[in-house]
């Protein structure tokens, strides 16, 4: 029992430990570290913010770049005229309503369609914006205004650490519960009183507005962004592979699998820029071939192995 | 409309179709039979475009020659690949659906690894070369003689192979593995070998698509994933699994393409976007399906 409670606050008290030392580092590191940082923190709520969705439910979404991509539009439209906070919010609360839309619209789809679906959704935004820009505006890209680092910082840790208090309460709740059997059965979750379909969209567009927000706030490092650079589809492959590189149904792993990626490629980047990209792909399929549970799944691999080895 | 343009229309239609469609069958092995939707489709038509393109150059071989030299390596590698990678990830996914996910994201590593060797080989700049350019009056319209060309062999490779599929014992049995794997394994079909040949055969198509693309288009490396997009649209425009089916939808979809193009140059893409989006709304089985 007593270990029972203590399992339970070790996550909790863990993060509470690390984002006070996260609060008070910026003016005893080096720029470098809180630009790292950020990417860091980015690649996080991207990637726990995706799993929120398609961990328990195994709906594989490739629509992070759209979302992402809207809020960095949101910013760059906005970024002049409206308090910084309040873009923020808006490129959330858009990227949400979005996300209601798209929810209602392909509840028929499973699998591989709704995969695909959301895969040529983010492509379609891409290019639409794109042929707008082009044809209406007359540009390409826009300006954004750029805030200073420590700022964006501090948004970013914030965004960050309530990504995680909601993915958190979310999987420890009555509704982590009825996701992860919708992810099992959708029939048999349906037949035991779970309202599926409103659960999906839900959970969909919560996902969908940290996405959106990070963004909005992350818009401002670039500066300058055009339509292949917001809606990258890099931004929805890579969640999913950190997901499953750290191990998806966990949100320690899911850290785990951004971080060490993130520094992974900026490693790549400086001694490699030119491999950089070909490695990554080695990457990807490795971790398919071989560590499949992810990072955190290595760990019960090695139990196993070491109980199998002690009985011979 | 004047019944000339309308006539130049869809005779420009049938020539992207009629690539399309080869790029769509091949596809159409490797997602409606061996159940990989393989993202890296297109860099099979890229690789195959730069070969076609080195070759041409570097030793002066007829383009269409190459289709005969690049075929065979491009089909090894496909081959190679689904021996490799693919067998190994169906053996160790729990269900087809997990094998679908795994899949798809070892086959968009293949993407940036492809991707990125053909970036160091040949470099970022636009590649190209010309041959037959040279303007044919075809009922009444001008066109570059290789783009007829073009479609003369895509029509005459869709027929060979539709004669393989409908005529030879291995054609039946990639067709038993299309409708249900297990009862063809059951039948006595050797799967993991049908499997393989058809992953190999959906990149022969790719290549061949890609070294008639290099006769009429600019090449660099990035231009596989429009091709693969359209690739996945016709094959859900002619239903997953329905091979022939997929052939129509690379044609009506060369077809649509052709007639935006017409209306606004620069919106075709969209237009399959959106097509592609309303179709899995509304009718995901195909236009074909039941």
């Amino acid at each position: 029992m007593r270990r029972a409670i203590s399992k339970k606050f070790f996550y909790p008290v863990l993060v509470i430990f690390f984002s006070m030392i996260m609060v008070m580092m910026p003016p005893y590191v080096s720029p470098y570290t809180i630009i790292l940082l950020n990417s860091i923190f980015m690649y996080i709520v991207l990637t726990v913010s995706w799993a929120l969705f398609s961990g328990p439910t195994h709906y594989l979404s490739l629509a992070s770049a759209a979302f992402f991509g809207i809020g960095i539009y949101v910013s760059a439209i906005l970024g002049d005229k409206l308090p910084l906070l309040v873009v923020i919010g808006l490129g959330g609360f858009i990227s949400f309503l979005l996300a209601l839309l798209v929810g209602l619209s392909s509840l028929r789809l499973r699998g591989m369609y709704f995969t695909i679906f959301t895969f040529g959704l983010s492509e379609l935004i891409r290019h639409s914006v794109q042929w707008w820009e082009v044809n209406r505006t007359g540009t390409v890209g826009r300006w954004v205004i750029g805030v200073d680092h420590t700022t964006v910082y501090y948004i970013m840790l914030a965004i960050l650490l309530i990504t995680l208090v909601v993915a958190y309460i979310l999987k420890h709740s009555k509704y982590g519960l009825a996701l992860l059997s919708i992810g099992e059965s959708e029939e048999a979750a349906d037949h035991i009183g779970i309202n599926v379909n409103a659960m999906k969209i839900i959970t969909f567009a919560i996902s969908t507005f940290f996405m959106g927000t990070t963004g909005a706030i992350m818009a401002t490092r670039w500066t300058y962004i055009d339509p292949s650079i917001a809606f990258n589809p890099l931004f929805s492959f890579m969640p999913v592979l950190m997901a499953i590189f750290g191990g998806i149904g966990h949100i320690f792993g899911q850290i785990l699998g951004a971080s060490v990626l993130t520094l992974l490629a900026d490693v790549l980047l400086t001694k490699f820029p030119y491999y950089y990209m070909l490695l990554y792909g080695m990457i990807l399929v490795i971790v398919v071939l071989f560590l499949p549970k992810g990072l955190t799944g290595l760990k019960e691999e090695v139990k196993k192995w070491q109980e199998g080895r002690s009985f011979k | 409309m004047s019944p000339l343009l309308f006539l130049d229309i869809l005779i420009g239609g049938l020539m992207m179709g009629g690539l399309y469609a080869l790029i769509a069958v091949g596809l159409s092995l490797q997602y409606g039979v061996a159940r990989v939707l393989n993202v890296s489709h297109g860099e099979f038509i890229m690789l195959g475009a730069f070969a076609t393109y080195s070759l041409y150059l570097l030793f002066g071989i007829n383009p269409l020659l190459s289709l005969v030299m690049t075929g065979p390596f491009i089909f090894f590698l496909g081959f190679l690949i689904h021996r490799t990678l693919f067998k190994r990830l169906r053996r160790l996914s729990p269900s087809l659906d997990a094998f679908e996910g795994s899949s798809l994201l070892a086959s968009f590593g293949l993407l940036f690894i492809i991707q990125n060797v053909a970036l160091l080989t040949w470099g970022p700049d636009v590649k190209g070369y010309s041959y037959l350019s040279k303007p044919v009056n075809f009922f009444g319209a001008v066109y570059a003689a290789n783009r007829l060309v073009a479609l003369l062999f895509a029509i005459l490779i869709g027929l060979i192979f539709y004669f393989f599929l409908m005529r030879t014992r291995t054609g039946k049995a990639i067709r038993a593995a299309a409708q249900d794997v297990t009862t063809a394994q059951l039948m006595g079909v050797n799967i993991h070998w049908v499997l393989g040949l058809c992953f190999g055969l959906g990149a022969l198509m790719a290549g061949f698509a890609g070294s008639l693309t290099s006769m009429m288009f600019e090449i660099t490396p990035l231009i596989g994933l429009p091709y693969t997009i359209i690739a996945i649209i016709s094959v859900v425009l002619g239903g997953l699994g329905n091979i022939l089916g997929s052939l129509m939808g690379g044609l009506i979809l060369g077809l649509i393409g052709n007639i935006v193009m017409y209306i606004h140059p620069g919106l075709s893409l969209i237009a399959y976007y959106i097509i592609f989006l309303l179709l899995l709304l509304i009718k995901p089985t195909g236009i074909f399906g039941k």
